[in-house]
């Protein structure tokens, strides 16, 4: 039975707590590998983390997307919203297509 | 003109003739592959991008009425409101899969039986603000899994289609070609092996005409 959990700061991720996930609260950036290594040890299948972490720990996170059992979604936070959940998808498109055919519309319009 | 190293018998050329036709078939399957996990593609990257921006809208409305509330309540009473929960979730997952292409299906489970038991506290000293929030946040959580579950789909099979554009790249370019190519040089290599016996046999024989005919005029 595989387990859910979120990464972020105490304010954008504490609401997942009630609903049953595990929270891995990280306030500094330097942590933001180490806390998301540390939940794939840890044998999480699905990892939630805010975008701005996610964008602090990218190595760590294109590891675990050529992993095919593990899964990890950006979340935007309290905060601000950087549009790295649609950027991921529109470069998956880029790589796939060979230009994003599906993102670009948006962006110019 | 790539000419494979190999030695011109007839023993490698049907070799390679085998190897050719396997080549082919193998090239049409995988173009065929390649067409189909895009259209599958296409198809999930539009289901994901929808699925998103329902995910960032919402997030947007719950994070409001996760400030609003804490605008109303103390960080501490919101904390231990939030931080022990009663509902639990986990996850099995099946793969399913798309072209060869293992793509993970999740299927939430939760401890308690009912999924509208999620309020881990009182109403007595919250305010209402929380109960909207962890009651939005509570309904998107389908969502977010959804999304979990294509957004994976997405990255596998981008990469897939990857690694099947470039095997039927070379199949195309490199190796169908350079099989041709060593055909037609070892039928060439057979053909002028032939000719060139065939001429020292004539050779041959006129040689040993002009003996007979010499040997004769002699005994006349």
């Amino acid at each position: 039975m595989a387990k859910i959990c979120c990464i972020g700061d105490r304010d954008s991720i504490k609401g997942f707590a009630a609903l049953g996930l595990d929270i891995f609260v990280c306030e500094e950036d330097e942590a933001a590998d180490k806390v998301l290594k540390q939940a794939v040890d840890n044998g999480y299948a699905v990892i939630y983390i805010t975008e701005y972490l996610a964008a602090l720990a990218k190595k760590q996170v294109d590891r675990i997307d050529k992993s095919p059992d593990l899964c990890v979604v950006p979340i935007p936070s309290v905060k601000a919203n950087s549009g790295i959940g649609v950027k991921r998808l529109s470069e998956a498109v880029e790589k796939a297509v060979g230009s994003d055919i599906i993102f670009n519309k948006e962006s110019t319009k | 003109m790539a000419v494979m190293n190999v030695n011109p018998t007839r023993m490698e050329l049907t070799k390679l003739k085998k190897q050719l036709i396997t080549a082919v078939k193998g090239h049409k399957l995988l173009k065929d592959k390649r067409d189909e996990l895009m259209r599958r593609f296409l198809e999930t990257v539009r289901e994901a991008k929808t699925l998103r921006e329902t995910f960032e809208a919402g997030m947007k409305r719950v994070n409001s009425d996760f400030l609003s509330a804490s605008g109303v309540m103390s960080a501490e009473s919101v904390d231990a409101a939030l931080l022990y929960p009663k509902q639990e979730v986990y996850l099995d997952i099946d793969t399913q899969n798309v072209m060869s292409v293992n793509i993970p299906v999740y299927n939430i489970k939760t401890r308690t039986a009912h999924n509208s038991d999620i309020y881990s506290y009182g109403f007595a000293s919250t305010s209402f603000e929380l109960d909207t929030a962890v009651k939005g946040l509570s309904d998107l959580l389908p969502v977010m899994l959804e999304l979990a579950q294509k957004e994976k789909a997405v990255i596998t099979m981008a990469d897939e289609i990857e690694k099947t554009r470039r095997r039927v790249n070379a199949l195309e370019h490199v190796l169908i070609p350079m099989y041709r190519d060593t055909i037609r040089f070892i039928t060439m290599k057979l053909e002028e092996n032939e000719r060139s016996s065939r001429a020292r046999l004539m050779k041959v024989k006129d040689m040993m005409i002009e003996q007979q005919i010499e040997y004769k005029r002699a005994n006349r």
